[in-house]
């Protein structure tokens, strides 16, 4: 028996051995990256392992855009994955730290868009909201009679007439969140400034400098209230959703294309008068959106086989255009002009680096 | 406690006492001991009802994941669509237009006009995009079909499918549904000639991850975890087994062994991500192996799963008497003889229970996967376990948060198979225990 479990033991170990040996060569793409992305990087490689029958499918990661790009960032190499899927665009930091670990010709492709839009509901009536009316419900500190007080608003109504009577429960987007960001540059930071809340925010800062003081500013204008009114969602929008269908009177934050997928149960509000569609999206009427990119590694290009295939594919007409498969499912497509950029650029190979100059 | 022993010692204590005093005081004793029993029942029958509600909620929304829509399709397969050579090179049949093929018999039975391309458009998307491979795979596995029109079985869109199951409500407004009031009606008319029907969904079972409800299944997932059962079993049963055996046959009592005994029960409860942080670090950057693999999975649940294996063997080895030992001894068996030939085989039920209940954890298990690139979007079968591949319980966590409604049944019905594999594991752990553990 003892015997047995030596040979056993070996014949594991030798198998492992091989198995590593095999996994040198490494035949198939790896991407990892934002949840937002993935449903868009899943229809690629889907269509992509159609395409291409010689080629691998790549494999796709989610876990989130910094988890991604902290990933990509830890070198060059086959055990190293190809491409991050990012909800935003790299920060300077995490390039730095890229460089130090080998990484320093990234290529930086823009796709599309992706709106945010806020819904409730279906039985909830119409919505009409304005960054200042989000702002006055969900903020920590909001201006009354010209100077700053804790938010004392407890309906909709309260804030402005025309909303429903409704007590204010927001679900939004949690901190770890590449949409909370958006959230709070386009719909806080605007209602913001709309009521007069920066200035008397401003006033109030402390800092060594201006700079200083105005940034510390904006972050009291994005603190959200934490008396229970706005509640942070770390899930994905399918939480969101659920709470919203328990809570009748709760609005809550979504993707575009998650909203276009459940608008039998949602319905949503617009924004300053503006409906969130592909078409107000895309030209920008609409306020509240972001780019959505992907980071590939150029030094994974022509070294792993399917990468530059890929790209080139991700990017190409029948994806990207305005009747392929990606903004079927909701994604707000490039204009043709920025597309033909990608294009070029993807081509080209030109990385992130002398893209910035 | 005096109150009720005294009576016993001293008689005159009871003649003291009112035969009614005595026999409501035995009544209360006895309302005390049905009251202990009723908390237990409740205990149990609360337990139950959580459980019963747990599973029917998931069986009611997943029961609908086993069937699947799909049209019964006429597809004439002439000889025009696949090129000019005669007969058609591999290359015409992989680049055929089988879409156009499909969507013809499509347009053929519902009377749609090719002509007239919003229409042609709204009934194509009854389709599953997934149409055209239908019919190349059938095409490819019989080349003299070419020329013929062949019935197939060809898949509905995901909203086809919901729409059929009733989890889309037709009553509301038509700008607020997936289907216009076009393609209800078209769809309608096919329910009700017979060619649009509900199918056993083998598909759940056979494809790998999509992003379209109706192509999306677990058979990347069932392989993935079979690998890394496997690995698990590689590796975890016989390093589990040969150190139980030492600890408890041959390990002098000291300090040292105390504290490995200690660190044995403690790991057994570390929070299992703990064992996925340690699997990226020792197996993916310091060995090498490639992220999203099974074997990574299945070693770092290995991992997770050994100490439940030692104690559990640890447990059925002590449980063999001491006098089989010592007659196996005292016949002249060595020690080894001693252990292999009489306590192993005595205590193998213990050690395949606490086996099986250790993998039926590994089964189940997502959150070390999380951190060794496991959860992913994995298409195609692992064909060695370096590939990558993903598990049960981490495709039931990525449909959860898909948006279609399609993915809501199939999250259930995944749930539904992952639980059909524990309760059978499970039972198959009582069984043994049943059948072949002795008592001494």
């Amino acid at each position: 028996m003892n015997s047995k479990f030596i040979a056993i033991t070996t014949a594991t170990a030798v198998g492992m051995g091989a198995f590593a040996c095999a996994a040198l060569a490494r035949d198939q793409v790896k991407v990892a990256g934002s949840s937002t992305v993935l449903p868009y990087a899943n229809i690629v490689a889907e269509q992509f392992g159609k395409t291409f029958s010689n080629l691998k499918t790549p494999v796709i990661e989610s876990g989130g855009s910094s988890a991604g790009l902290k990933q990509f960032c830890a070198g060059v190499g086959e055990d190293k994955i190809d491409i991050a899927n990012s909800s935003r665009k790299i920060k300077p930091a995490e390039q730095e730290e890229c460089a130090k670990a080998g990484v320093a010709d990234i290529v930086e492709v823009k796709f599309g868009y992706d709106g945010i839009v806020f819904a409730v509901d279906s039985g909830a009536g119409e919505w009409k909201l304005e960054p200042k009316d989000l702002y006055l419900a969900l903020a920590a500190e909001v201006p009354k009679d010209g100077a700053l007080v804790a938010n004392p608003f407890k309906t909709w109504k309260e804030v402005n007439a025309t909303l429903p009577d409704f007590p204010i429960a927001a679900f939004i987007p949690g901190e770890k969140h590449g949409t909370r960001e958006v959230f709070e540059e386009k719909v806080l930071h605007a209602g913001c400034k709309a009521t007069g809340g920066d200035k008397l925010q401003l006033a109030k800062a402390e800092g060594k400098d201006d700079e200083a003081k105005k940034k510390a500013a904006d972050k009291a204008c994005n603190k959200v209230r934490k008396d229970g009114a706005a509640v942070d969602i770390d899930g994905d929008y399918t939480e969101t959703l659920a709470r919203i269908q328990s809570n009748k009177q709760g609005v809550g934050v979504f993707g575009l294309s998650f909203y276009e997928n459940n608008k039998d149960k949602l319905k949503v509000a617009t924004i300053n008068g503006v409906e969130p569609s592909l078409e107000t999206v895309a030209s920008g009427k609409y306020p509240v959106s972001r780019p959505l990119y992907f980071y590939v590694k150029k030094a994974h290009l022509g070294v792993i086989p399917g990468l530059k295939e890929y790209v080139e594919f991700f990017t190409s007409d029948k994806i990207l255009s305005a009747d392929g498969p990606l903004v079927e499912y909701g994604l707000v497509p490039l204009p043709d002009a920025e597309r033909k950029e990608v294009q070029e650029l993807v081509k080209s190979g030109k990385t992130l680096a002398t893209a910035a100059k | 406690m005096t109150v009720e022993t005294a009576p016993m010692a001293t008689g005159t204590l009871i003649a003291s006492r009112s035969k009614q005093d005595i026999q409501a005081r035995i009544a209360k004793r006895y309302a005390a001991e049905r009251r202990f029993r009723a908390y237990g029942v409740s205990a149990i029958l609360f337990g139950i009802l959580f459980l019963v509600a747990l599973f029917s909620t998931i069986l009611v929304r997943g029961y609908s994941a086993f069937t699947q829509s799909a049209f019964t399709l006429d597809v004439n397969l002439d000889a025009g669509a696949f090129g000019s050579s005669s007969p058609p090179t591999e290359s015409d049949l992989l680049m055929a237009d089988y879409t156009k093929l499909a969507n013809r018999a499509l347009f053929q039975v519902l009377g749609v006009d090719p002509a007239n391309r919003a229409d042609a458009k709204a009934a194509a998307a009854l389709l599953s995009a997934n149409a055209d491979t239908q019919i190349r795979k059938a095409v490819l596995a019989d080349p003299s079909l070419i020329g013929k029109s062949v019935q197939l079985t060809l898949l509905a869109h995901g909203n086809v499918d919901s729409l059929m199951k009733g989890q889309f409500d037709r009553n509301i407004p038509e700008g607020r549904r997936q289907l216009s009031d076009k393609q209800l009606a078209w769809l309608d008319k096919a329910a009700e000639a017979g060619f649009l029907a509900k199918h056993f969904n083998t598909g759940l079972f056979t494809y790998g991850a999509s992003s379209k409800p109706e192509t999306a299944g677990v058979g990347v997932a069932l392989v993935g975890s079979l690998y890394m059962m496997l690995i698990v079993l590689l590796f975890a049963v016989p390093l589990g087994v040969a150190a139980a055996v030492y600890l408890e046959e041959f390990a002098p009592k000291n300090f040292l062994t105390d504290t490995i005994e200690v660190n044995i029960n403690n790991l057994a409860a570390v929070p299992s991500i703990v064992f996925g942080l340690l699997g990226l670090a020792i197996f993916i950057n310091f060995m090498g192996i490639p992220r999203s693999a099974s074997l990574v999975g299945g070693l770092v649940l290995a991992l997770m799963t050994l100490p439940t294996i030692i104690i559990a063997t640890r447990a059925a080895i002590s449980a063999v008497p001491p006098s089989i030992r010592e007659a196996a001894l005292g016949v002249g068996a060595s020690k080894m003889q001693s252990i292999t030939h009489h306590v192993l085989p005595l205590a193998v039920p213990g050690i395949l229970t606490g086996t099986i209940i250790g993998l039926a954890k590994a089964l189940g298990e997502t959150a070390p996967l999380l951190m060794i690139g496991m959860v992913a979007f994995v298409v195609e079968y692992p064909k060695t376990p370096i590939d990558a591949a993903t598990a049960l319980p981490v495709q039931i966590y990525m449909w959860a948060t898909a948006a279609e409604r399609g993915f809501v049944e199939r999250t259930a019905g995944a749930t539904l198979i992952l639980l059909a594999f524990l309760v059978c594991m499970n039972v198959t752990a009582v069984i043994l225990r049943r059948r072949y553990e002795r008592r001494w």
